[in-house]
């Protein structure tokens, strides 16, 4: 179980950096939302899985977060991507087109067809 | 780096967990808001905009589990929980605690301080560089043991260091002694020394620290007399003043000039040698070159890249060419053998120093296994609470581990107060271990700590794994079930505990036989009689040399006027001189032929041991008079040609004939020899009581000559106290010669003890180790039965309701609880069968498979055993079967 969990955790996070570098600083639910959003709703995220991605973004240093006040004026905690994490989201990002290419090539129409 | 960071971030969140879980809350409330300010936007009524967000957000507090195990490090939180919950239980029986941890240090110390003894005696190398290239080398004869030789003949060396090319160099030593003058208000005294070639220090990679090491010049006979001092005895004598370098110091009445100060660690071949000489310088010349006079050891530098082996063998072959040019005229050596220098420093202390191990770590089991035990017990009674938390949800992994971190917090405490107790241990063996080599560098160091730390954390886990086990496998179900009316539910943990006991007793009967063994011995040897009085004789060694007892008259003069003195002396009974007294080693031997006897087998070759008397010695020291007679003050200076010998010379050599007025010829002053007539035959004594009889002979010590007659050691018997003789006798010495020191003034039964001191040590070891491993083992039974009994008395108030007799109940109990001991006892004395053979080398006198002790360790086992028991099963017998009934 815990394997999967790194997994999913891994592309979520790849997804939460990548929205965060797009449209700078943001509090969690928005993020949520965005990410919900641009998945054209394919994706139903709620907290208790983005939170521990979030998280351990955070522990290794690739956001960072502080209080601010949102759009409508409520209290909310702020992410931030930091150079670290800029860094982190290009060299995933690479890793991962790297990686759809080779699988696509094994599930793409077979030569020989 | 990353995964350092996150580590570190986890590290700091453990600590401020209050803090963090604030925050999250804020922070889940701040999204459960903006997700109804948005719901509310859509359009939905208060009530459905908040039940909408909160199925969205998913549930709180699964959140906050997920987040807080990914926040902070949950092993180490849960760990730390363990270890609270395990030190709270401890502390609520804190007398089983403590028993525990007391147990363990003990096992634990004694193993910590036999490993650190191990590694700096047997396993470390030898503090000079490249020690591994260092061997010792021996002559050997058809007679030798294989693996062993004998000392070698200077001749042998100098051919050999010609013809051996697979050495860097080849040195030689030998002990000495010197006889040092009172200098700058110190008294005279005896040194200890060592004479050697002048390489020896190069051979072994050395230098002195200060000034210069000897050199070729400084080792010829009719050289400059040098000498270099040992840091100890620099530090001691001459306080560290570096002027005594090119000062002289008179050895033996010759001057000597102080070339060079060696380094404070160098104590080979022992630290009590305290300054060398050249070799040449110290060995008469008569036997500079000689081929038979085997006085010397031998150490070597093998050649980078020359095997051992391939290097002997050219040794080998040059001493067998020697072998064949003397053709069989004298005794010499056939062959030659290597081995290297740490195991000829260690060699004979390595049985015994593994034996102690063995038994130290049999204890340790033992002792694991009993914690083991009481664990069991324990988590037996707590079997309920497993059950339940089992229900509850905890899986089984997480009962095991908090189980094992109870045991390993006990083995904890018992490694760091067994750290202690090896501290003191070890201080303890050095010093008492008598001859121990290279005692002088061991101490506790990292790899001691390293040790103690692992067999800390194998106790900890040998002894909380099977209790653990066997306490979480099975069903929840049964244990909750169970009721004290569930009479052998918990038949499983009791054969645990059963086959735990077992082992225990098996482990024990090994330790005791060996104890047994050891000590029967040691018995043995104690009981050995050496063939002469040893009650109320004191003993005195002084050494005649130098310009002052360079002529027999001068010897003769000192002796005679010192046993006049003697006698004179109030308490003196009788007074004596000889040169070596029984017991006290076998000093030398000469080669003899029998004249009268047709010529030896060439190659044939017979030795005594030489020794020299006085006329009085024998009765000094009651040894009895077989045939013929003693000497006689006529024999002494030139008149000197007489030889007494013991009855075993006389049963190897004369066997049926007599041999009063037969002759010895011994060749020590001329190549032919010269005859000595047998005028007596004397009673056999023993040189070393561990060792059989061998031929002996004695001559007159009154003949003077230096060198067969300088050695001395002064016998005096008296009726009562002897060692109150030993001031008087002084005195009297200092009256003839100031300058003149005596040594060794023991008892003969001091000199016994020396020699069985060992023995005695290795003894009274393994035999405390066994007594306190039967202690255990029976510990543990009486447990294993008071526990059955407990659980059992429902089942005795029935069967004693139905009728059973007390006696029968006892019977059953007692049975029940001697059946592992039983058991125990069986694999044990198997064990030992197959394993004493081992320490055979140890035995004196003592078959490994003694029949007394075999008999005697069944005996004390089976009585500890049914001791132990007695006491619960007695108690179960005594049950009031209506108490028993009423009990649940």
């Amino acid at each position: 179980m815990a394997d999967k969990t790194e997994v999913w955790l891994g592309t979520l996070s790849l997804m939460v950096l990548r929205t965060l570098a797009t449209i700078g600083p943001q509090h969690g639910y928005g993020l949520a939302r965005r990410i919900e959003q641009i998945s054209g709703d394919q994706l139903s995220l709620n907290y208790g899985t983005l939170y521990p991605a979030l998280l351990k973004l955070e522990q290794e240093g690739a956001i960072t977060s502080e209080w601010g006040v949102s759009d409508n004026n409520r209290k909310a905690k702020f992410y931030r991507l930091t150079r670290t994490g800029r860094k982190q989201l290009e060299r995933q990002t690479r890793d991962w087109q790297d990686t759809t290419a080779i699988v696509a090539r094994f599930l793409g129409p077979s030569e020989e067809g | 780096m990353r995964k350092l960071r996150r580590l570190w971030m986890q590290l700091r969140a453990t600590k401020g967990g209050e803090h963090s879980d604030r925050d999250l809350a804020d922070e889940l409330e701040s999204i459960l808001q903006m997700h109804v300010d948005d719901n509310l936007r859509g359009g939905m009524t208060p009530e459905e905009a908040r039940r909408q967000a909160l199925i969205k957000l998913g549930g709180v507090e699964q959140v906050r589990q997920a987040v807080r195990d990914r926040r902070g490090l949950p092993w180490l939180e849960v760990f730390g929980r363990d270890l609270r919950y395990a030190a709270r239980t401890l502390l609520r029986t804190p007398g089983f605690s403590a028993m525990a941890v007391l147990v363990m240090a003990i096992g634990i110390g004694a193993s910590v301080s036999l490993f650190t003894v191990i590694h700096s005696v047997l396993l470390r190398p030898l503090p000079f560089p490249h020690s591994e290239k260092l061997v010792a080398i021996y002559s050997q004869d058809a007679l030798s043991k294989p693996g062993s030789g004998n000392a070698v003949a200077p001749g042998d060396f100098y051919d050999w260091q010609k013809a051996a090319h697979g050495y860097e160099q080849m040195a030689m030593w030998r002990w000495t002694g010197f006889n040092m003058s009172a200098s700058d208000g110190q008294l005279p005294e005896f040194l200890n020394a060592g004479t050697c070639s002048w390489n020896l220090f190069s051979t072994l990679g050395i230098s002195p620290v200060q000034g210069r090491p000897f050199m070729p010049a400084d080792d010829y006979a009719g050289a400059a007399r040098t000498a270099i001092l040992s840091w100890s005895f620099f530090e001691r004598r001459f306080n560290h003043n570096p002027a005594v370098l090119g000062n002289t110091v008179r050895l033996n009445g010759q001057l000597y000039t102080v070339i060079g100060v060696l380094p404070d660690w160098f104590q080979y071949p022992e630290p009590k040698i305290e300054l060398w000489v050249p070799w040449q310088i110290e060995i008469p010349r008569e036997i500079l070159w000689s081929h038979y006079d085997h006085i010397g050891y031998v150490v070597g530098r093998l050649k980078a890249g020359i095997h051992s082996t391939a290097a002997i063998q050219e040794v080998s072959a040059a001493q067998h060419q020697i072998y064949l040019r003397f053709n069989g005229t004298g005794p010499v050596e056939q062959s030659a053998i290597a081995r290297p220098l740490l195991e000829d420093m260690v060699g004979e202390v390595k049985t015994p120093l593994y034996v102690l191990l063995a038994a130290v770590v049999c204890l340790l089991f033992i002792a694991s296994l009993n914690l083991s035990n009481l664990l069991v017990a324990r988590s037996a009674t707590r079997r309920r609470e497993m059950a339940i938390r089992t229900a509850l949800g905890s899986r089984r992994f997480s009962l095991i581990r908090q189980q094992l971190t109870e045991s390993l917090l006990i083995c904890l405490g018992g490694g760091m107060v067994g750290l202690l107790l090896a501290t003191a241990g070890t201080h303890w063996l050095t010093t008492r271990w008598e001859e121990l080599p290279r005692a002088y560098g061991v101490h506790l160091d990292r790899m001691a700590v390293a040790f103690a730390l692992g067999i800390t954390a194998m106790a900890g886990v040998l002894a909380g794994l099977l209790p653990a086990l066997s306490t979480s496998g099975g069903c929840a179900l049964s244990a909750l079930q169970e009721n004290s009316r569930g009479i052998g539910g918990s038949a499983s943990r009791t054969s645990m505990r059963k086959a735990l006991l077992t082992g225990e007793v098996a482990l024990t009967v090994v330790l005791l036989v060996t104890a047994g063994l050891l000590f029967r011995s040691f018995l043995r040897l104690r009981g050995v009689d050496l063939g002469c009085a040893t009650k109320n004789v004191l003993t005195m060694n002084y050494f005649l040399r130098g310009d002052k007892y360079s002529k027999p008259e001068q010897i003769v003069n000192f002796d005679t006027q010192l046993l006049d003195k003697v006698r004179h002396l109030a308490g003196v009974e009788a007074a004596g001189i000889t040169n070596v007294v029984p017991g006290d080693g076998y000093y030398g031997d000469h080669e003899f032929w029998i004249p009268e006897h047709p010529a030896q087998v060439p190659g044939e070759h017979h030795f005594a041991a030489y020794r020299t008397a006085d006329p009085d010695y024998f009765s000094v020291l009651r040894i009895p008079l077989i045939l013929g007679r003693f000497f006689s003050e006529n024999e002494r200076l030139d008149h000197d040609k007489y030889v007494i010998v013991n009855q075993e010379l006389v049963r190897q050599f004369f066997p049926a004939e007599d041999p009063i007025g037969k002759n010895l010829r011994v060749a020590w002053r001329t190549p032919q020899g010269e005859n000595y007539e047998i005028v007596g035959v004397v009673g056999d004594t023993r040189y070393q009581v561990d060792r059989p009889i061998r031929p002996m002979m004695w001559f007159p010590i009154l003949a003077g000559i230096p060198g067969n007659s300088s050695d001395s050691v002064l016998v005096v018997r008296s009726a009562k106290d002897v060692m109150s003789l030993a001031t008087p006798i002084q005195k009297v010495i200092a009256s003839f010669d100031s300058d003149f020191p005596v040594k060794n003034i023991l008892t003969m039964e001091q000199i016994v003890g020396e020699s069985t001191a060992n023995p005695s040590f290795t003894a009274t070891l393994v035999l405390s180790f066994a007594g306190l491993s039967l202690l255990l083992a029976a510990v543990g039974l009486y447990g294993v039965l008071s526990y059955l009994v407990t659980q059992r008395t429902p089942e005795i108030g029935i069967r004693m309701a139905l009728g059973a007799e007390r006696n029968q109940v006892l019977r059953l109990l007692l049975l029940d609880g001697l059946r592992p001991a039983l058991i125990g006892l069986a694999l044990g004395m198997a064990a030992s069968v197959a394993l004493t053979r081992l320490i055979r080398s140890l035995l004196y006198g003592t078959s490994p498979l003694d029949a007394t002790v075999f008999v005697l360790v069944i005996i004390t086992l089976l009585l500890s055993c049914t001791a132990a028991c007695l006491v619960p099963a007695w108690r179960a017998a005594r049950i009031d079967p209506m108490d028993a009934l009423r009990s649940e």
